[in-house]
């Protein structure tokens, strides 16, 4: 099975759909010729044309709000905010247009359209480059929204993605994009959208993350397994709305323990709404109080000092520690 | 010595029938008197459906809306010239345009009622729902003629937007996005004057709307927007334009707000009526009725007799409205997504039986 980063995995999920309807189209700034900034749509100009991979004039709501129309009219337009930070432009046509038409001429106007866009720190960037607001997508109706962790998932869930009937915000972990590669096999392969996925069982705590969190989490379980012999259940989360309480409950129910991790801030974030649910599902089991680690409540600090805001795979370690701990 | 004028670039003006129902006879689109009383009809009826429409609301009957009192030839002209292939993105106050487009007055009178049903685009309508945001959704229906490209489909999307939503980033963005990409899209807009209580001198620097056009590469024109005869004119050309893969092209239509900006609102707060008595004397309905009466095709009798038959139309919808509309509380969790998810299911079912417990029907 071939190796490929994240970058390549997504390249060929756009490819194979694209070449298999040709209402499949590509929007953004520098998706064309330049193949994006982080490279993700290369080589799919040259093969597709500038018919169907477009580049953009530079104004998120305009792309946005586009491919809405686009979409209207019959199109799957996948498009490209260069980076997350820039959706705030598009925040207008995203709240009133693309979550809500399906709605407001009830099922005439599908929005069968993903907007793709890069996500959270780690990467030494500039300021509105490191930003993980998922939050705000997850709490607008309408839409969905899916965050990968690595090259297998990120291909299986953009192909979901684009054959969904609704509208999709599709968060890529850019400090995975090159991190490292993955076996993805050649033959096309989806996976389902609104389920979690258990990466490793156990009995002792559930460890729920997601996208780029991932990668400390499961280095934080190597160790924590061995050095500390605690049975950690890691999930990835994926979709982070519609979530996948039953999932998470289930493991909860199992383990009586639960650490969440991720980098966004704190209120109002996914831990948030993950801990209201485990106390809706999973109340009874609990022996301890879910613990959340997150970025916290302050902007997205300047880059010398980003590695003290991002949770790490110690910090991990000791969460869990002192879940495990209390009584 | 190259003596050849500087290009300083200029607007070009439409007028047909001026304000005194005066023919410019080179201009004349020559229309056959069947289709001039259709448009004669349509103009009443638009007329007749406000008028109905402001009395339920004053009745309780209605939701607030937002009239169209002296906007009529500015409305239907932007969609007579169109096909039922072509598009048309009407804003909240284009009901007239979308009577003759082919929404009914029922889907009309349930939409501005609070009936979800209302809303969306009658199934063989190319309409988009106007967005309530404004000018948000200029850019949908450049996407929209964007589509058309992509199809290589040669048909065109009309949209309508007002002098208020043009100080939107969002419009210009959607006139940038139609120029580049060549899209074929009429822009219309709507010069009423006022954005609620904002007259147009505080809601630009510049007394042309038109302008915006050329900088965004853009041609464009200004129409007299109560003379029926220059809107579809205009209109028409833009459309054949824009069909022909020729781009987009802007029309700003010259009208004025004589009624209310909504029915919340009371424009004696901020308008005297000095500024609206010189519209009355342009009224459009008017001004095409004694153009087609000196041009023999209706006489006053002809006239009454049409606004008797409107007004019945009208009310006939009216009763049919009555019948048909009932709210349907256990729907609201439909057209949300695709397939509702696991936790939206749940959320249904809870309100299902909250709805039993308080015993909706």
């Amino acid at each position: 099975m071939p190796q490929r980063t994240m970058v390549e995995a997504l390249n060929l999920a756009l490819d194979e759909s694209m070449d298999r309807d040709d209402a499949v189209c590509i929007m953004g700034e520098d998706v064309g010729i330049n193949g994006g900034v982080f490279r993700v749509t290369k080589g799919l100009h040259e093969k597709y044309g500038e018919r169907r991979v477009m580049d953009t004039p530079l104004a998120e709501c305009g792309i946005i709000g586009t491919a809405v129309g686009m979409a209207i009219n019959g199109l799957k337009p996948v498009t490209e905010i260069q980076f997350s930070g820039f959706t705030m432009q598009a925040f207008d046509q995203i709240e009133q247009n693309m979550a809500r038409l399906h709605n407001r001429t009830m099922g005439r106007f599908p929005m069968r359209m993903v907007l793709r866009t890069p996500y959270g720190g780690g990467i030494r960037a500039v300021e509105h480059h490191s930003e993980s607001r998922e939050t705000y997508w997850a709490h607008t109706p309408g839409l969905k929204v899916v965050i990968p962790s690595g090259p297998r998932n990120a291909r299986a869930l953009l192909a979901a993605a684009i054959d969904d009937p609704d509208p999709v915000i599709f968060y890529e972990p850019k400090a995975v994009y090159r991190a490292f590669r993955e076996d993805v096999p050649e033959e096309r392969e989806t996976m389902p959208i609104g389920t979690s996925q258990v990466v490793r069982e156990g009995k002792d705590l559930t460890l729920i993350s997601y996208g780029a969190m991932m990668r400390p989490a499961r280095e934080a379980v190597e160790d924590l397994v061995d050095e500390h012999g605690i049975d950690v259940e890691l999930i990835d989360l994926l979709t982070i709305s519609p979530m996948d309480s039953e999932t998470l409950c289930k493991s909860v129910a199992k383990t009586g323990r639960c650490v969440i991790v991720h980098e966004g801030h704190r209120t109002c974030g996914i831990a948030s709404e993950i801990i209201a649910r485990i106390n809706e599902g999973a109340f009874e089991y609990l022996e301890a109080p879910i613990k959340r680690l997150t970025g916290y409540d302050i902007p997205f600090p300047y880059f010398q000092t980003e590695q003290y805001f991002l949770p790490d795979a110690d910090d991990i370690i000791e969460s869990v520690r002192e879940t495990m701990a209390w009584e | 010595m190259d003596t050849t004028p500087i290009d300083l670039g200029h607007i070009e003006v439409l007028q047909i029938l001026d304000e005194h129902a005066q023919l410019d006879e080179a201009l004349d689109p020559g229309y056959a008197p069947e289709q001039l009383l259709r448009m004669h009809r349509g103009l009443v009826l638009t007329r007749a459906f406000d008028q109905r429409m402001l009395t339920m609301q004053r009745q309780g009957e209605m939701g607030t809306f937002a009239p169209n009192l002296g906007q009529e030839a500015c409305q239907l002209g932007q969609v007579i010239p169109l096909t039922r292939d072509d598009w048309y993105s009407p804003s909240y106050r284009s009901f007239g345009a979308q009577i003759w487009r082919g929404w009914s007055m029922e889907r009309l009178f349930k939409l501005w009622s609070g009936y979800h049903e209302g809303f969306p685009p009658p199934p063989d309508v190319n309409d988009l729902p106007f967005s309530i945001v404004i000018g948000s959704h200029v850019l949908p229906a450049v996407g929209v003629a964007m589509g058309m490209r992509y199809r290589n489909e040669p048909h065109c999307m009309v949209v309508n937007y007002g002098d208020g939503a043009s100080s939107q980033g969002a419009v210009s963005e959607a006139m940038n996005f139609a120029a580049v990409n060549k899209a074929p899209v009429v822009f219309v807009c709507e010069n009423n004057g006022w954005a609620i209580s904002t007259p147009l001198g505080k809601q630009s620097a510049t007394s042309n709307l038109a302008v915006r056009g050329i900088g965004f590469g853009v041609p464009t024109i200004r129409v007299d927007g109560n003379d029926i005869l220059a809107m579809t004119t205009a209109v028409e050309q833009a459309a054949n334009r824009a069909r022909n893969g020729e781009g987009p092209m802007l029309i700003e239509a010259i009208t004025y707000r004589m009624s209310l900006h909504t029915t919340a609102d009371d424009p004696t707060v901020y308008r005297s009526q000095e500024l609206v008595d010189p519209w009355e004397a342009r009224c459009p309905i008017v001004r095409f009725e004694t153009y087609l009466q000196r041009k023999g095709i209706l006489d006053a009798e002809d006239a009454e007799r049409v606004r008797a038959e409107c007004d019945a139309e009208v009310i006939a919808a009216r009763d049919r409205f009555r019948t048909d509309a009932v709210a349907r509380p256990r729907e609201i969790f439909d057209h949300i997504y695709g397939e509702l998810p696991a936790e939206l299911e749940a959320q249904k079912q809870a309100y299902l039986d909250r709805l039993d417990r308080k015993g909706v029907e």
